[in-house]
């Protein structure tokens, strides 16, 4: 009873680490999350967030902790054995990392061709549905190279939902973005989690966004947790170092 | 004590590398045995790496060819041998010179563009792109790569020596005026299969050590553009070097298979 109480963990993080360049970025982070939630991930630049987050796609593999997705612990297994967890799930890269050979189109197909779509009829048409979702429909002959910064990250997104992912990862989703195309961005994911159920973690600095996306906030801080809770709470919370992140404050003399 | 550890850490790097390379070579021949061959890519790889390399290598030939056949003419003629030049410049072209030459080239050619794009892919995050996408990058960039350099290099290793040994015809007889009946029937005598099968497996073996010095080199790339340059011209001078070294022990060992001379 009490099992079927409590929202099923799609993503459990415990006590993870990681050293870069000799530099201690991630000291015992634990976190988890799940199904069907969106989480926004918190925290200064430099901070460690997209060095977690690649830890949750198998992208980079721990110093010590444990990453499950799901009922299967990923930190460990070789590359070609995460390829099974990864078809579960989507990544947006902060830069879009879309294949500057490609042009829109096929970039948006690749996932749907290795995956064994043969039928190009039906490869045009989920292209096409999936650029509409992101206000692209119609750049389909575009190379990469003649997209902006912003237009090449909604392709990227694009390619990552074209396959249906249980689970997105958002690198920065809306940064770089206009106003208008970010609110957008926060309102696709939020129809994603609504009508399909997608699990997402959210990497950000945006707090407009956070308040509009996500059923739970976690902070960053020097390597760990610092926080964890709802967008009231966030709100709510008179901790100076959450304070100083939620009103953006530095302390530096002007 | 410093310059018995330079040498010592020196050592270690090289067999950590030698070690790195047969990782990429296993992982290769892993994905191909699980099936992981995208023909498509093959061929375009084909049309990359074999097609578009065949002017470089038509000319490297031919002026070989010549140049070998100008100067072994010119010490023969001395000694009253002018159609011996055929032998010698046809045996030099199929044993040594067609391969390695085609080798270095391909390695200067081919060898920066494989690694410049994949070190492009890697430092733009494309790499972790596939990754994220479930797609391995070996199977997706190395895989098509080692295939179609497995077919086109023993094709233009094929040409070059061809082209060589027609030049060095044409020049010998039509230029120098050595007759071109003695020149045929002592090159076609002195020449035989162990001198093509010599040629076009060290040929392939060169295309071998091309592909996967410089997709290592790529693959590892850091450090934004200046990475992606270095990693380029170290897969051009590490291919150029492993060619000629790894062409001395094959002639070694081939040469128990494939002795010279009848």
């Amino acid at each position: 009873m009490t099992e079927h109480a409590h929202p099923r963990e799609v993503i459990r993080v415990e006590n993870l680490v990681q050293t870069l360049g000799g530099q201690e970025i991630l000291r015992g982070f634990s976190l988890k999350v799940y199904q069907g939630e969106t989480l926004v991930l918190l925290g200064r630049s430099g901070g460690g967030k997209s060095v977690f987050l690649r830890h949750l796609i198998g992208l980079m593999q721990p110093v010590s902790g444990t990453v499950a997705v799901g009922q299967e612990v990923i930190s460990g297994l070789q590359e070609r054995e995460l390829a099974r967890v990864r078809r579960s799930m989507g990544m947006l890269f902060q830069n879009g990392a879309l294949f500057d050979s490609m042009t829109v189109a096929d970039n948006v197909a690749f996932p749907l061709r290795e995956r064994g779509e043969t039928d190009e009829g039906i490869v045009t048409a989920k292209v096409e549905e999936a650029l509409q979702m992101v206000d692209l429909a119609g750049h389909q002959a575009k190379m990469p190279v003649n997209l902006s910064g912003g237009m090449r990250k909604r392709v990227a997104l694009a390619r990552a939902l074209v396959n249906q992912p249980r689970c997105m990862l958002y690198d920065e989703p809306t940064a770089g973005l206009d106003p208008i195309v970010a609110d957008s961005i926060d309102l696709l994911i939020r129809r994603l989690q609504r009508k399909l159920g997608v699990t997402s973690i959210v990497v950000t600095h945006d707090m407009k966004s956070t308040f509009t996306i996500a059923d739970h906030v976690a902070l960053l801080h020097e390597g760990r947790c610092y926080f964890y809770g709802t967008c009231d709470q966030l709100r709510a919370s008179t901790d100076p170092v959450i304070r100083d992140f939620v009103e953006g404050r530095s302390h530096d003399e002007p | 004590m410093a310059p018995a550890r330079y040498v010592g850490d020196l050592v270690f790097s090289f067999a950590r590398y030698l070690g790195d390379l047969a990782l990429l070579a296993g992982e290769t021949l892993r994905g191909i045995f699980h099936g992981e061959v995208r023909p498509q890519l093959v061929v375009q790889q084909i049309y990359e790496v074999g097609f578009r390399s065949q002017l470089v290598v038509l000319i490297t030939g031919a002026f070989t060819g010549a140049v070998f056949a100008t100067q072994t003419y010119f010490q023969f003629h001395r000694l009253q041998m002018d159609a011996a030049v055929g032998p010698v410049v046809s045996v030099s072209m199929f044993r040594e010179l067609g391969p390695v030459l085609c080798g270095l080239m391909v390695a200067g050619r081919v060898g920066a563009a494989m690694s410049a794009e994949l070190g492009t892919m890697k430092v733009t995050e494309q790499l972790d792109a596939l990754r994220a996408l479930a797609v391995h990058p070996v199977d997706y960039l190395v895989v098509p790569r080692f295939l179609a350099m497995l077919v086109s290099m023993p094709l233009l290793v094929a040409e070059c020596i061809g082209v060589g040994i027609l030049a060095a015809y044409l020049l010998t007889t039509q230029v120098l005026g050595v007759s071109e009946t003695y020149y045929v029937h002592n090159m076609l005598h002195f020449t035989g299969g162990r001198d093509v099968a010599m040629g076009l497996i060290k040929g392939m073996v060169f295309g071998v050590v091309i592909v996967f010095v410089s997709c290592h080199q790529g693959l590892n790339a850091r450090e934004g553009a200046v990475g992606v340059g270095r990693a380029t011209t170290e897969a051009v001078v590490i291919g150029s070097l492993f060619i000629l070294v790894v062409n001395f022990f094959l002639t070694m060992t081939l040469n128990i298979f494939f002795p010279a001379g009848k």
